[in-house]
C-alpha cells in the first residue's frame, strides 16, 4: 500500500527530522513538556495525597478525583484554555505556541492518578505494622518516614507511571487545538491528506510513549522494598488486594 | 426609506447583538443552543454511536480474551502485557495506524476506542474471576456442575460486580476519548470542539464539552441501574 511507502519515506528523510518544524525539535518540545507538567503535578499532588494518608483524611476527594479526570475529555479543557482570554494561544518559553495553555492542561490531568495512587499506597499499609511502630515510640513523622513511605513506594511510583503515560498522550493531542508537540505531525499530515506524514508522527508519538513506559517500568522495579519473584502491576502490597486497587486507580482516559 | 424598513423588521434585540456573535463571543448562551439545536442532537447522537459500538466490540472481544488467559495462565502475561502496551499509544498516535485499512471512516475511531476499552475489560474479567472464592467452585463441582455449567451459571454472574466496575471506567473515559475522533472528522461532540477552537466560538465548544461530561454522567449511572437489576443479592445483604 503507497501509504505505507510515503510513511517510510517520510520517516528516512532527513529533512522531516531537522529544522525549526522538524520531528527532533517537537519530539524536545513535547519531552520538555512532559517533564515539567509530571514534576509540577508531582509537587503539588504528592504532598498533599500523602499528608491526607497519614492523616486518614480526605478519603472521598482523593479517590473520586480520578473519576473526575476521567470524565472530562482533554480535548475539551485544552480547548477551553487556549480559547479563553488566559492562558490562551501565547507563545511561552521553550514550549511553543498556546505553551501555558499545554502546560496547565498537562499537570491538571496527571494530578488525578498521582493523588489517587500516593492516597491508596499510604492507606494500604497494613494496620497492625504502623501500630507496631507507634508501639515502638516512633512519633507520627517517623512512622511516616519509615514504615509508611517505604512500603506505600511501589503503588506511588506506578501512580507516576500512570501520570507520565497520561501526559504524554495530552501533549499528543495538544496539536488538535494548535498546540505544541509531536502531534502536529499528524495533524497537519491529515489536514494536508498526506496520511502517510500523519501516519509517520504516530509512529514516533507511540514509540517513544512505549519506551516511557517500559522506562518507568525499570524505576518501578527499583523501587520496590520487597522485590517479588513475579511482580504484579500495580501492587505493593499482598496480591489479594491488588484487583481493588487497580480498580479505584485504573489507567485514566487519554 | 430602505433603514426605516430594517428598523421596523428587525426586532428590538437588533440594537444587541446575540450572546453568541463574534462580537461578544459569551462562553455560555442559551441562544446557541436554541438556533443550533439539529447540529448539536446530530452531534450527540454520533458521539453515542461511536461510544456504544466502540463498548459493545470490546466486551465481544474481551470475553474470549479473558477465557483464553484464564484457561492457559501461560498467555495471560501476555495478553495483558500486549493491551497494557496499546494503552500506552496516545489516542491522537493510535487512529492513524488503522487508517491505511478502514480509511476515513467512523470504523476507524470505533476500532482505536475499542482497544483502549478492552484493555481496561480483559484486566476487570480477569479480577472479577479471580474474585470467585474456591470454596463456591468446589461447591459448584460438588453439585455436579461441569466447567462450562459452572462458568456460565456460578462464575460469570459472581464476577459480573467487578467487571460492571470495569466498564463503568471504560464507558466513562471512552465517552471522552471519542472527543479525538475529530481528527478524522468523527469525533461526534468533538468535531463541534474543534470547530469552536478553529473559529474561536466559546459557546459552542463550552456547550458541546458540557454535554460530554453529562453524557459520560449519564452512562455511567445506566450502567449501575443494569448492575443493581442485574446482581440483586449484591445491594440485598448490605442492607
Amino acid at each position: 500500500m503507497s501509504v505505507f511507502g510515503d510513511t517510510w519515506n517520510y520517516l528516512l528523510d532527513p529533512a522531516s527530522w531537522s529544522g525549526q518544524d522538524g520531528m527532533l525539535t517537537l519530539l524536545g518540545q513535547q519531552m520538555v513538556l512532559t517533564v515539567t507538567a509530571l514534576l509540577l503535578a508531582l509537587s503539588i499532588g504528592l504532598p498533599v495525597a500523602l499528608t491526607l494518608g497519614h492523616l486518614g483524611r480526605g478519603g472521598f476527594v482523593a479517590i473520586n478525583i480520578s473519576n473526575v479526570g476521567r470524565a472530562v475529555p482533554t480535548f475539551a479543557l485544552l480547548a477551553v484554555l487556549v480559547t479563553a482570554d488566559w492562558p490562551g494561544t501565547a507563545t511561552f518559553g521553550p514550549y511553543g505556541r498556546a505553551g501555558l495553555a499545554t502546560l496547565v492542561a498537562l499537570t491538571l490531568f496527571a494530578l488525578p492518578p498521582i493523588i489517587t495512587n500516593a492516597y491508596a499506597a499510604v492507606r494500604e499499609v497494613p494496620a497492625d505494622v504502623v501500630q507496631a511502630a507507634v508501639g515502638m515510640g516512633m512519633t507520627g513523622p517517623q512512622t511516616f518516614r519509615r514504615v509508611e513511605l517505604p512500603l506505600a513506594l511501589p503503588l506511588v511510583v506506578s501512580g507516576i507511571r500512570l501520570a507520565l503515560v497520561q501526559v504524554w498522550a495530552t501533549a499528543t493531542i495538544a496539536a488538535l487545538v494548535a498546540g505544541p508537540g509531536l502531534g502536529r505531525v499528524i495533524t497537519d499530515g491529515f489536514a494536508a491528506n498526506y496520511y502517510g506524514k500523519g501516519i509517520a508522527g504516530a509512529v514516533v508519538v507511540a514509540g517513544v510513549a512505549l519506551v516511557l513506559e517500559g522506562a518507568s517500568a525499570l524505576l518501578q522495579r527499583a523501587a520496590d522494598p520487597v522485590p517479588r519473584t513475579r511482580p504484579t502491576r500495580g501492587s505493593g502490597q499482598s496480591s489479594d488486594r491488588a484487583p481493588k486497587i487497580s480498580s479505584v486507580a485504573g489507567p485514566a482516559g487519554h | 426609506m430602505r433603514v426605516t424598513l430594517l428598523a421596523t423588521v428587525m426586532p428590538p434585540a437588533a440594537d444587541e447583538p446575540s450572546c453568541y456573535s463574534a462580537v461578544v463571543n459569551e462562553w455560555w448562551c442559551f441562544q446557541y443552543v436554541d438556533d443550533r439545536r439539529g447540529e448539536i442532537i446530530d452531534a450527540t447522537v454520533q458521539h453515542l454511536q461511536i461510544t456504544v459500538a466502540a463498548l459493545v466490540l470490546a466486551v465481544v472481544i474481551a470475553l474470549p480474551l479473558a477465557m483464553t488467559a484464564r484457561r492457559f495462565p501461560r498467555l495471560e502475561s501476555g495478553i495483558l502485557g500486549l493491551s497494557t502496551a496499546v494503552y500506552t499509544i496516545p489516542s491522537l498516535a493510535l487512529f492513524p495506524f488503522f487508517l491505511p485499512f478502514t480509511g476515513l471512516t467512523a470504523t476507524t475511531v470505533v476500532l482505536g476506542l475499542a482497544l483502549y476499552a478492552l484493555t481496561v475489560l480483559v484486566r476487570a474479567m480477569l479480577d472479577g474471576l479471580r474474585a470467585v472464592p474456591d470454596d463456591v467452585r468446589e461447591s459448584a463441582v460438588g453439585l455436579g456442575y461441569g466447567p462450562t455449567g459452572a462458568l456460565l451459571r456460578i462464575e460469570l454472574p459472581l464476577a459480573l460486580p467487578v467487571f460492571m466496575a470495569g466498564l463503568r471506567i471504560a464507558a466513562v473515559s471512552t465517552v471522552a476519548l471519542t472527543t479525538v475522533g475529530a481528527l478524522l472528522s468523527y469525533g461526534g461532540l468533538g468535531n463541534l470542539i474543534q470547530h469552536g477552537v478553529a473559529r474561536n466560538f466559546r459557546a459552542e465548544l463550552l456547550t458541546a464539552s458540557v454535554l460530554c461530561v453529562l453524557l459520560a454522567l449519564l452512562l455511567d449511572v445506566l450502567i449501575v441501574l443494569t448492575q443493581r437489576i442485574l446482581t440483586p443479592w449484591t445491594h440485598g445483604s448490605r442492607l
